[in-house]
């Protein structure tokens, strides 16, 4: 397991959090997180439905109050400074939401003079800029009710979009689309990245973001259970080898030398052990054929994310409760 | 993490951003950062208050309901032309028609103002924090950001000024219409002189700011209770049968004591503008009721939703 805490100077997150709680009525939907999301990371924020990424997205951008623990964003204590941060954030909370009556066009122009800070001259160029950046130039002047769930969700990145921003915080911003989509909002999340903004984007699929995330954050039942780099995740995950041999004594007895506990498992000729990192597969294999094993196949197993993943989220569709 | 996929080459152009210097060689298109300082030295409150014009006047709703309000003037005067001679009976000012195109606008505020106004004004003032929750809106309207106070005072506004919008349509509608089918002429007021023409619309417009007046307190509540939902028929309905019940309640002779404090007992209050010279005094305590009313229902509204968690 990684060390939630992780050590870097307050001036270079773009998020913190300590202690973050959110308790409504009994449930503890977000229990005590301790976020740090370094400036110019993407950060992938994930957990399965129901365990507390919204109700923490909601308390990052002020739109609920945490019951406990402090915030802040772009370094400053929100929501006190909520008029200054906000306008350097661009969101896609819970799913995009629109007028329907109004065209695509219009709500974002709506959208962007709520915002104070906003330049009324510049408005219609941005609104034109970002329609275009996530490919919806042709759509613009459709009221928004006819939108696919697909052009809703890239109408909501629009949003987030309208003007320059230092941090990006993306709700499930794949949700609703088709693969190819999927893609397109991993590169814009790229092409945004390269240009130093910071995003924190959550998902419940690990596959969809786990190839631009630099850094990650676990989440299960309102705890946020492992953070850190992609490479620190990575090797936290437990890997295991796997030795199918007709000498099983002598193979455990190798294995025993090498510092693992071999147990027997899956069949007559299977030994398994967990893999610390300091011993290498080769290393193993080199010891086996040493010893005269016969091997008839041996594989490492675990290591990637996904298993981290589902190692510390559990399998399968139980719902935190 | 830079492992391009396969067909990031080809995606990545529509979805390039603009580089630092790229961004200052086309200001319009992606302001550079030193705009950004420019616009945030100077806040534009009010750019809000217009999209919210904008939005309350752009909804086919808002027509529809303006022009069930329009149809009250000309289905008076149109009844009234067809059956001249029989002016027995009716609300105020009715037989007064037929001498005078001028009083349609008088009896169709007379007519709206029991049922059809609050009703219209009930829609549009229980939808306005509801409504934007409903749609979810309200969340991206939040962080963009806009302050909580300023959203429910540019809601509100937008509420008022629908009832300014209803009130002037009816008036005009109703001169329009007086115009077109009855004589026009000098108009014998109710303390018995008469006035011109000119003097009369003056009038007319000071009655439209009367009864707009009158709808601020329902307005109000409307609001309040758009903050407690995120089902805007429910606040509407609320709003609807509170402007009801408080008429009703001023019926009631038992509960004489109360009536000077219901946010209706006024509504019918403005035959003092037809006098001469005009009687400011009910202009004036209408005034006061409906600002208390305001300033409750405001302040419940405020207490109600700066603290709110936005869950919808």
């Amino acid at each position: 397991m990684v060390d939630p805490a992780v050590p870097a100077a307050a001036a270079d997150l773009a998020i913190r959090t300590t202690g973050l709680q959110k308790v409504f009525r009994k449930q503890r939907a977000v229990d005590g997180i301790d976020l740090a999301v370094p400036r110019g990371a993407v950060f992938g924020f994930l957990g399965p439905n129901g365990s507390g990424k919204t109700t923490t997205i909601r308390m990052l951008l002020g739109l609920s109050s945490a019951t406990g623990g402090t915030i802040e964003v772009l370094g400053e204590p929100m929501p006190k400074a909520l008029h200054d941060v906000l306008p350097q954030v661009g969101a896609l909370v819970e799913g995009p939401a629109f007028y329907p009556y109004l065209s695509g066009r219009a709500n974002l122009l709506r959208f962007d003079a709520a915002d104070p800070t906003s330049d009324p001259r510049s408005r219609k160029a941005r609104v034109a800029n970002a329609l275009d950046r996530v490919g919806l130039g042709h759509a613009a002047d459709k009221k928004a009710h006819a939108y696919s769930l697909g052009m809703k969700q890239r109408l909501g990145l629009a949003n987030a979009l309208l003007s320059p921003r230092d941090l990006l915080v993306l709700d499930e911003p794949t949700n609703g689309l088709d693969p190819q989509g999927t893609r397109e909002v991993r590169n814009l999340i790229r092409s945004l990245a390269d240009d130093g903004t910071t995003v924190f984007v959550s998902s419940h699929l690990l596959a969809e973001i786990e190839q631009v995330c630099t850094h990650a954050g676990v989440m299960r039942t309102g705890k946020l259970v492992a953070q850190g780099t992609l490479e620190d995740l990575r090797s936290a995950g437990a890997r295991t080898v796997t030795v199918r041999t007709p000498d099983l004594g002598q193979a455990g007895s190798v294995l025993t030398r090498l510092g693992l506990t071999p147990r027997q498992d899956g069949g007559a000729d299977v030994l398994v052990a967990d893999l610390p990192h300091e011993v290498l597969p080769e290393t193993i294999t080199a010891e086996l054929v040493r010893a005269d094993v016969r091997v008839r196949g041996l594989t490492v197993g675990g290591g990637t994310l996904e298993d981290l993943f589902v190692a510390l989220t559990g399998e399968g569709f139980d719902v935190a409760a | 993490m830079s492992q391009p996929e396969p067909a990031a080459a080809p995606q990545s152009e529509p979805a390039a951003a603009p580089q630092p210097d790229a961004a200052t060689a086309q200001p319009s298109a992606a302001p550079t950062h030193d705009v950004r300082e420019f616009a945030r030295r100077r806040p534009r409150p009010f750019a809000l208050l217009g999209s919210e014009l904008a939005l309350v006047f752009r909804r086919r709703r808002t027509w529809a309901m303006l022009g069930a309000l329009a149809l009250v003037p000309i289905l008076i005067a149109v009844a009234v032309r067809l059956t001249t001679g029989d002016d027995s009976g009716g609300p105020a000012f009715l037989g007064d028609i037929t001498n005078n195109g001028l009083f349609v606008s008088f009896t169709a505020l007379t007519v709206s103002i029991p049922l059809f106004l609050p009703l219209t004004v009930g829609v549009v003032a229980g939808d306005t924090v509801a409504g934007e929750a409903s749609h979810g809106t309200i969340r991206y309207l939040l962080v963009a950001p806009t302050g909580r106070v300023r959203f429910i005072l540019v809601k509100y506004a937008g509420a008022v000024a629908f009832c300014l919008a209803a009130t002037l349509l009816i008036v005009l509608v109703g001169a329009a219409i007086g115009a077109l089918l009855f004589p026009i002429g000098p108009v014998t007021l109710l303390s018995g002189t008469q006035v011109d023409g000119w003097s009369y619309a003056g009038r007319a417009l000071l009655l439209a700011l009367y009864v707009t007046l009158s709808m601020l307190g329902l307005s109000a509540i409307g609001l309040f209770a758009s903050t407690l939902t995120t089902v805007p028929v429910g606040a509407m309905a609320a709003t609807v049968v509170l402007a009801g019940a408080s008429q009703v309640l001023d019926q009631l002779p038992q509960l004489d004591w109360l009536h000077p404090f219901l946010f209706s007992h006024q509504w019918l209050g403005f035959g003092d503008l037809l006098r001469d010279p005009i009687a400011f005094d009910s202009f004036g305590s209408n005034a006061v009721l409906q600002l208390g009313y305001v300033v409750v229902f405001g302040a419940l509204a405020y207490s109600r939703f700066a603290s709110k968690d936005i869950l919808s």
